[in-house]
């Protein structure tokens, strides 16, 4: 029973990812895609979490911590490229 | 009983997970997709982590810090994402939904902000929009 409903949870969750993807490939401006993007990292965060409880093991904690990070990098890198056009701006205002 | 308990947990995730994406798929504008995605996405994922961690440690006594870890990491940064992608989707001028009546951050920018910042942008992203 609660592995079945733990298969349900994944495709749930894996078409959350599919609609993530689908708005990265169509969304009109830049700006869309990069929400898509980490909406996409959030979501694989969820996926591999119940992936750990399918297969029981701790192993993939790592994994989900990485993800999380790059998520956020990217993201925060994409925003910064978008607006200026440099990732790493040196003069501040 | 701790079937039942992991089992709402990991429906909720799943469900605002999904949500989020149909927020996503559905809202009009970039803002209210930020909207959307962020909110329900966090709570999804948070609820999704807190099963995690409710399973591993009911049942194998395993108490993994890391998936702690993950909650905390999320919950700081996905705000802070979100306000930065919104923060340069406006200063790029991405428009807003047609319906939308204020712009009140406009109000603060100086006049010529648009062509200094964004030289090479084409004012032809409201006819790929679909309007009316």
């Amino acid at each position: 029973m609660f592995d079945t409903l733990l298969l349900v949870v994944l495709i749930l969750m894996s078409l959350s990812l599919l609609a993530c993807l689908i708005r990265a490939i169509v969304g009109p401006d830049m700006s869309d895609r990069v929400v898509a993007l980490d909406t996409f990292g959030l979501n694989l965060i969820g996926f591999i979490g119940v992936i750990m409880m399918v297969q029981g093991t701790a192993a993939y904690s790592e994994v989900i911590l990485v993800i999380g990070i790059l998520a956020f990098i990217g993201s925060i890198a994409l925003a910064k490229f978008l607006e200026r056009g440099v990732v790493i701006d040196r003069d501040s205002n | 009983m701790t079937e039942i308990l992991i089992s709402i947990f990991v429906l909720i995730g799943a469900f605002f997970s999904l949500l989020g994406s149909v927020g996503i798929l559905r809202l009009p504008d970039v803002y209210g997709r930020i909207h959307a995605a962020t909110k329900s996405a966090t709570l999804g994922v948070i609820s999704t982590m807190i099963g995690t961690f409710l399973y591993f440690l009911l049942f194998d006594g395993v108490f993994v810090g890391k998936l702690l870890l993950v909650i905390l990491f999320v919950f700081l940064t996905a705000p802070v994402a979100a306000q930065i992608i919104s923060r340069s989707a406006h200063r790029i001028g991405v428009p807003l939904w047609t319906e939308s009546r204020t712009d009140e951050l406009k109000a603060t920018y100086p006049e010529n902000y648009q062509e200094l910042h964004r030289p090479t942008e084409s004012p032809t992203e409201e006819e790929s929009r679909g309007q009316t």
